[in-house]
């Protein structure tokens, strides 16, 4: 049956060894009322049906073509090099548990290794820990180390909300659990960066800001970091590490501590997951730090080798007094961003930032030539990337259903899902997959909508 | 079976360079379309002074991804009994259909007309896991087991301050847990309160009984436990928590051993997490991506995080669509977590049915069982009874110094991925030994072989033992350097091209 390799006989054998007469025996201790349900699940299936099945549900989605995709919002199609998935299924590494028995695990502790130093080297940041479940999980870790800074002296996080809606939800599940914690800054939903620096005070523990922010708008960060370290708190920055072959880092601008997420780094969407939380920080902060960390070291004859390290924050060695409970997090997603990364290179990587970049101006310079459209209306002047704030004559659920069932193109997210007062505004991506072409189709077929 | 002795018996490079030693100023592995458009003007003032990434060929990158594939073990490698892991067979089909490009390029913030195949899936496995489980609900959303702890942990703490019984701050969880549960109460707001176990290996029930007071608001019990003893008490321990006003916390790492057995919902757990990636062989990946998911009662449904997959019947047919629980959390993960372990997880389970659950979960518990009964006169067993699917023996060889460490190290030369050592940690020189059900006989044959042979030399070259391993990449490596000098970046630069 199924995956199971024994043989009547063999199995009769092994019982005859143990010394009962007959399976069930060995769930004797199992309070006889509740043993051996009869679970209503469906029949099994060969693997010729299942696939047959998956085909089916996968196929109840609608699928466009890879160049008519304009929706991101924190999730995106980018090209995704071959040499990615030939790593990801090999499977000395994907059926590896995480590598506590480092001389067997070398390959795995390597190229976290390697992760590390790649994202470090991109942020700007002194240190990585080997990856987090996604961005938003990392971010709220982040924000906890930030707490933990400050020894719980400080209770109060500024948290922009310009950050994605579904980070800043997930930072305020996680401190339902901390006493001390006060999330401000985001309840109006338009407030500035100078509205949230103006709320700065020695209360406050960190400044969370995403950049370019979920609108894709570059924030001024020019002198934020000093106003920040002056009353004593962080500064906690969402970054999309694809601009980073282009932009300037994290690092580059004070920030304490860089998360992101790093499905654009070669990971499929997946319906939202899953993903890589990416998260670097100060090596002051190095012992607060959440998840794996690989550090280099020698074996007993002096050969170079890597092992997991600082394991004294961790769950398995300090239980209750723990950084963090997280145990099982995303290696097989960092193993992918690195591949992506090498592969890609600093060449690689300037030019899909380039090709971001000019494809969303030109969309963007588009469709605000179109009659009742409107692109960047709360920002005109500010610098964007990859990410575009469209306002449109009709009800984005509206356009978007005819985008996808008149054109076959997958529209952009309704920003009034989140922020009541961009009603009709819709946020649209562009990346390296979206070629003119398929950029004039999507603006004439909005033209035609509008009609 | 001769195991290699020394390490010069081996001709494999003894490191391998990193990507930025490999790396070489203007190589590319990659080239990209020309731009189509015309040019925007770049903000000079958000840009970058460079951007140090290495620099490879293809072929470079391969070679190296390859030759650090070599450097590893997995399943796929050999024999993997990491007790409390479940380290088991992952069907390549799953692997397969996780990438069907109706599932891997569905966008999460898709209208949910556009995606009712990813909703149905969801709902089904949210349904199958209730019934597995004997729960209620089933939220998907969290990302690992220790997420789901947490998320569990914060939903006992919302039942409690919703009925207005906000006292509740301690977390009763025995003294043989998994790290992660004290963790997890930490991050909740909780304080853990450790119990001990009794001689048989259960939790101690006196302990539980004097504990149990206004002030608990629940205990993490695993069971089996990690001893891979089935709780003999376990109905007289939610009942004492239960009495006091607690909830029960399961922890699911063990469904390994009673899926299709018993339901965790029936012996009267409030919560539990499945670990897909444990029970439901979707891969480890080297350290994840897991899935979490959680199964509540009745009580603790509203409090579900959001959003959950519910069923409508609308206008035309069945139409699946996200919605939030009415006093939910709020959301663990952005999106609906890991979907992409859903998809392995759901078609794992259509593999099966629920014979083959049961089967698998019996077998489990056989091959456990037989390496027990093998392994006890040389490997002391200090709950020698029926265990469930992983058991516990001690890995110190009498009067010879061997320890348990040296044991599992020797094992790696034999070709063996060693069991979880130190842990439970109520066991001295513990060895936490977990076959799983897709193990052959011939292979547990093998490594008990394998086992009496390290016993021998121990007591004849103990040596050769405490210098274990000889023909791995790398010999037993100085964990105290890696500590005291952090080095957690490489530093090299790359060649000039």
């Amino acid at each position: 049956m199924t995956y199971l390799p024994h043989t009547q006989s063999e199995r009769a054998e092994m019982l005859a060894f143990i010394g009962v007469d007959r399976t069930e025996r060995l769930f004797d201790d199992v309070p006889e009322p509740v043993r051996f349900p009869k679970l209503k699940l469906p029949p099994p299936a060969s693997e010729i049906e299942i696939e047959r099945e998956m085909q089916a549900l996968a196929g109840a989605n609608f699928s466009a073509g890879a160049e008519a995709r304009f929706l991101g919002a924190g999730v995106y199609h980018h090209y995704r090099p071959a040499t990615v998935d030939y790593v990801l299924q090999r499977g000395e590494l994907y059926t590896a548990y995480t590598p506590y028995q480092p001389e067997v695990s070398q390959g795995i502790l390597q190229a976290l290794f390697e992760y590390q130093s790649i994202i470090c080297r991109l942020t700007a940041m002194e240190v990585s820990n080997a990856g987090h479940y996604d961005g938003a999980t990392a971010l709220a870790e982040a924000v906890l180390l930030a707490f933990n800074a400050a020894d719980g002296k400080r209770n109060k996080i500024l948290l922009s909300p310009a950050v994605h809606p579904q980070y800043r939800a997930v930072v305020k599940t996680y401190l339902r659990g901390t006493r001390a914690a006060v999330v401000t800054g985001d309840e109006d939903g338009g407030a500035t960066l100078d509205h949230l620096t103006s709320q700065l005070d020695d209360s406050t523990a960190a400044l969370v800001i995403q950049n370019p922010n979920f609108f894709g708008q570059f924030e001024s960060v020019d002198g934020l970091a000093n106003k920040v370290h002056s009353t004593g708190a962080l500064l906690i920055v969402v970054v999309d590490p694809i601009a980073l072959g282009l932009f300037r880092p994290p690092g580059a601008y004070g920030a304490d501590i860089a998360v992101a997420d790093g499905q654009c780094l070669g990971v499929a969407p997946s319906f939202g997951g899953p993903h890589l939380g990416i998260f670097a920080t100060r090596m002051a902060h190095v012992r607060r730090l959440s998840g794996h960390i690989v550090g280099e070291t020698v074996d007993l004859d002096g050969h170079r080798g890597y092992v997991l390290t600082l394991a004294t924050r961790e769950q398995h060695i300090r239980r209750a007094k723990a950084t963090s409970n997280i145990c099982t997090n995303s290696t097989v997603c960092a193993l992918a961003a690195a591949t992506y990364l090498a592969t890609m290179g600093r060449k690689g990587l300037r030019q899909v930032a380039e090709l971001c970049f000019r494809n969303s101006h030109y969309a963007a310079a588009k469709i605000a030539a179109l009659k009742g459209f409107a692109v960047n209306p709360h920002a005109p002047q500010a610098p964007f990337f990859k990410e575009l704030v469209v306002r449109s004559p009709q009800p984005v659920a509206e356009v978007n259903h005819r985008l996808r069932e008149e054109f076959g193109i997958i529209g952009g997210y309704d920003l009034g899902r989140d922020y009541p007062h961009l009603r009709q505004h819709m946020l649209i991506a562009v990346t390296e997959l979206n070629p003119r072409a398929a950029i004039d189709h999507l603006v004439e077929t909005l033209e035609q909508i509008a009609k | 079976m001769k195991p290699i002795r020394t390490a010069t018996d081996s001709v494999q490079p003894k490191a391998i360079p990193t990507l930025y030693e490999l790396s070489v100023r203007g190589r590319c592995g990659i080239d990209l379309p020309a731009p189509d458009v015309p040019e925007a003007a770049l903000p000079a003032s958000e840009l970058a002074a460079d951007c140090d990434l290495p620099e490879l060929s293809q072929l470079d990158v391969v070679r190296h991804y390859l030759a650090l594939s070599q450097r590893n073990f997995g399943v796929d490698t050999g024999f993997y009994p990491l007790g409390s892991c479940t380290m088991k067979y992952n069907p390549k089909i799953n692997e397969q259909i996780a990438r069907l490009s109706g599932f891997a390029e569905s966008h999460p913030l898709q209208d949910a007309e556009s995606v009712q195949g990813n909703l149905a899936l969801m709902f089904s496995l949210q349904e199958w896991l209730a019934e597995i489980g004997g729960f209620v609900g089933v939220a998907l959303q969290p990302a690992a087991g220790a997420h789901g702890e947490f998320t569990g942990l914060l939903m006992m703490r919302a039942y409690h301050h919703d009925r207005g019984d906000a006292g509740r701050i301690r977390i009763l969880i025995p003294d043989s847990a998994h790290g992660t549960n004290p963790a997890s109460t930490t991050m909740a707001g909780f304080t853990a309160v450790e119990l001990p176990s009794d001689t048989r290996g259960n939790i101690d029930l006196d302990a539980v009984r004097n504990a149990c007071d206004a002030t608990v608001a629940g205990i993490m019990m695993t069971n089996p436990n990690t001893l891979g003893l089935f709780e003999e008490h376990i109905g007289e321990v939610v009942r004492l928590v239960h009495a006091c006003g607690g909830l029960v916390y399961g922890d699911g790492a063990n469904m390994n051993a009673l899926a299709g057995i018993a339901r965790p919902g029936d012996l009267g757990f409030d919560v539990m997490h499945f670990n897909l990636h444990k029970t439901f062989a979707t891969p480890h990946g080297g350290g994840g991506p897991g899935a979490g998911p959680v199964g509540v009662s009745a009580r603790l449904a509203d409090f579900l995080p959001g959003p959950v997959i519910n069923i409508e019947r609308g206008e035309h047919g069945l139409r699946y669509v996200p919605t939030t629980p009415k006093k939910s959390i709020g959301r663990v993960s952005p999106f609906f977590g890991n979907f992409g372990m859903f998809v392995r997880a759901y078609a794992y389970i259509r593999r099966h049915g629920a014979d083959g659950l049961r089967a698998n979960s019996e077998h489990a518990v056989l091959n456990a069982n037989y390496l027990r009964v093998k392994l006890r006169d040389t490997f002391h067993v200090p709950f020698d009874r029926i265990n469930m699917h992983e058991f516990v023996c001690q890995g110190a060889v009498q009067g010879t110094g061997i320890r348990a460490l040296d044991v599992s190290k020797r094992l790696l030369d034999y070709g063996f991925h060693p069991p979880t050592n130190y842990f439970p940690l109520i066991v001295p020189e513990a060895l936490m030994i977990e076959p799983t059900e897709t193990e052959s006989k011939q292979t547990l044959d093998t490594f008990v072989a394998a086992m009496h042979a390290i016993a021998a030399e121990a007591q004849s070259d103990p040596a050769l033992v405490k210098g274990a391993p000889h023909n791995t990449p790398v010999r037993r490596l100085d964990e105290v350097k890696a500590a005291r000098q952090l080095l957690l970046a490489d530093r090299a630069e790359a060649a000039g091209g």
